[in-house]
């Protein structure tokens, strides 16, 4: 029972993380059917940033922690948000009507040239996150939540409520969605499907550098090459979730932590010790395989026909 | 009139020009030799490359399926070599048994994969390839517990290299004067297989099947209503694509003696993907251009970015492996921007990618 509700917790919240990530993925496929596969690289590119400004501050400043992780958080998201509209303006807009293959083509070359661009900048190295918040630590029925934890979860439910308040209760809530149902019609009705794109794509890069903060602060890391698992990861999220619904991908990112702790945690009982915890990357794809099968629509997605 | 037609009308000009070039091919590696032999083995993994190239040109460029995780296949094939001619499990056997073994079991992986998942729309079947190509190489590094099966992370080295009777790839043998060193033989094998292969794409290109796959590409549902069983024509194509990786992946174990998961990561993939965007998908020529520039042009960065930037700003500021792939990435981008259908492009896919 304790390993179940600790796998729990770890599972919730490496699920926070997928469910912000997969946010990006499914904001963007939502407007323009558009598989954003550059994405994790995004996360990567907040977390090195967040990192090199939160480890100058640090070393350098006597500001609280907080104000200092709220620092290099503020300083990521900009960064990210540039990432984003570049990718945007440069990788996709000129293929928006190309068959589907060539935009994530083009995703592909760009997520390497950024891992490259990044390990130019920051070397081969990891980063640390330098040790100034006291890992508090809370025991709960024999199972433990740190304090980072605790912040990862809570972080992204705010981010969660934010995003939802935004698509629906703002203009520019209503002009995505508008987009999304027909970007011809929405450009008819005065919206500036180009913009709105743009915007699309920005969210989802500042939703990403938080989620590379809240990762990187939780395994105490980050490195370049950190994005392209988490990106997959969370792709599989958003599609267990239903591609294109936002509250799929919540659902789905923390489903998805959740069945890889569960699974990370009793592959081995269940398999006599033939398969360890080292197979824990499987499950999210096994799940991703698994959800396209049976239900290619996710578990809160429409069912939507084959582009004619 | 064209070049083409050209050779067309006036054999005896068709006739020199093979003669001409085969005598090139023949004589290149002793030219290499010259210059070390690494270039030897350069060329050769530029050819096995160009056979993965043209192996994944079945399933990308003429089925229209895209596939990320080929490398597992290749994976795959250079696993069963190394496994049945190792002292892993002390067995070994010739390599005309392991070969069609190798390209068998990458056909069996294949299709594994393609059964279930190519009624899936493009976009999300490159995504589950991809997934796939990694969960077949954590298997690779993981399988040493509790059975050890692919000796986990470190590989398996001392891998036979291919020998018929006495007759070794590895060694070196003095003929006609000549010194034939491995890399040369293996050279002329890989050479012939290369030939083999291109024959085998270019007949099934206009065959049958080359045209059912060249419809489905076109327009899958119209396809269907004329009488084409999309499923398993596809399946056809992701099988036929794998048994091709297959067979380079075994002749890969045996020239390297050995073989890590390491060799088989997410970014050769992409590579070699690179290499079918960058020549022009679907275009058999055009993909073993894409090939031999990828696999080359890199080398001579290698060569030639270390001293330059050394000379220029008396220390590296860029490594030749990040120009590497910075090269790989953006081959992929610039192409697929400004020139779709690659730089010697297939005529019915230029049409087809300007059309949309």
């Amino acid at each position: 029972m304790e390993i179940f509700l600790q796998q729990l917790i770890n599972g919730l919240t490496l699920g926070s993380v997928y469910a912000v990530v997969a946010l990006g993925y499914t904001m963007v496929y939502g407007i323009i059917q558009l598989i954003n596969f550059a994405h994790g690289e995004v996360v990567m590119i907040g977390a090195m940033v967040a990192f090199s400004v939160i480890g100058w501050l640090a070393a350098n400043t006597a500001l609280p922690p907080l104000v200092i992780v709220l620092i290099g958080t503020l300083a990521a998201i900009p960064a990210c948000v540039g990432v984003g509209y570049a990718l945007e303006i440069f990788a996709y807009r000129r293929l928006r009507h190309a068959p589907r293959l060539a935009p994530l083509i083009t995703a592909i070359g760009a997520s390497i040239v950024l891992q490259q661009v990044a390990m130019m900048i920051w070397s081969r190295n990891p980063l640390g996150f330098p040790q100034i918040i006291p890992n508090t630590v809370y025991h709960l029925e024999g199972a433990t939540i740190t304090l980072v934890q605790i912040a990862i979860i809570v972080t992204s439910v705010l981010l969660m409520v934010g995003l939802t308040l935004v698509v629906y209760r703002t203009r520019l809530g209503v002009a995505m969605r508008a987009t999304s149902q027909n970007a011809h019609i929405a450009g008819l009705m005065g919206v500036n499907v180009n913009q709105i794109i743009a915007a699309t794509f920005m969210i989802g890069a500042a939703l990403a550098a938080v989620a590379g903060v809240m990762v990187g602060s939780y395994y105490g890391i980050a490195h370049y090459t950190m994005g392209s698992l988490l990106g997959l990861k969370a792709f599989c999220a958003a599609v267990l979730g239903g591609i294109g619904n936002l509250a799929g991908a919540m659902l789905g990112g923390m489903l998805l932590g959740i069945v890889e702790a569960l699974g990370a945690g009793y592959i081995g009982d269940f398999t006599n010790n033939v398969f360890g915890s080292n197979y824990q990357d499987v499950f999210a794809f096994l799940v991703l395989i698994g959800v396209l099968v049976f239900r290619p629509s996710g578990l809160l997605g429409e069912r939507i026909g084959e582009r004619a | 009139m064209t070049f083409t037609d050209k050779l067309k009308t006036n054999p005896t000009a068709l006739w020199s020009g093979v003669v001409l070039i085969a005598c090139a091919l023949i004589a290149l590696p002793f030219a290499l030799a010259m210059a070390g032999t690494t270039w030897v083995r350069v060329t050769n993994l530029a050819i096995l490359f160009t056979l993965l190239a043209l192996g994944l040109n079945i399933v990308v460029g003429f089925a229209g399926l895209l596939d990320l995780g080929y490398i597992a296949f290749y994976g795959v094939g250079a696993y069963v070599y190394a496994l049945l001619a190792s002292p892993q499990f002390n067995l070994h056997l010739p390599f005309w048994v392991i070969l069609p073994i190798g390209a068998l079991a990458a056909c069996v992986f294949g299709v594994l994969l393609g059964a279930p998942t190519l009624k899936l729309r493009g976009d999300y079947l490159a995504i589950v390839t991809l997934g796939f190509g990694e969960i077949v190489r954590i298997f690779f590094n993981n399988l040493s517990q509790p059975v050890n099966i692919t000796n986990g992370p470190q590989g398996i080295s001392r891998i036979d290299p291919f020998t018929i009777g006495s007759f070794s790839f590895s060694q070196n043998e003095v003929l006609l004067g000549l010194n034939f060193s491995g890399p040369i033989k293996y050279y002329y094998l890989l050479l012939l297989v290369l030939i083999a292969v291109i024959v085998i794409n270019l007949r099934l290109e206009d065959s049958r099947i080359g045209r059912a796959w060249q419809a489905i590409r076109e327009d899958e549902v119209a396809a269907q209503a004329m009488g084409i069983n999309t499923t398993r024509i596809k399946l056809l194509a992701f099988a036929m694509g794998a048994s091709f990786g297959g067979v380079a992946g075994g002749m890969f174990a045996a020239m390297q003696g050995f073989i890590s998961p390491e060799s088989f990561v997410l970014v050769e993939s992409v590579m070699v993907l690179s290499m079918v965007v960058l020549g022009g998908m679907g275009n058999i020529w055009g993909v073993i251009v894409g090939a031999l520039l990828l696999s080359f042009v890199p080398e001579l960065l290698r060569h030639t970015v270390d001293p330059l930037q050394r000379s220029l700003f008396g220390r590296l500021i860029v490594e030749p492996e990040v120009v590497r792939m910075l090269l790989f990435g953006l081959a992929l981008m610039l192409m697929m921007l400004f020139r779709p259908a690659g730089l010697w492009p297939s005529k019915v896919r230029q049409r087809e990618l300007a059309d949309e």
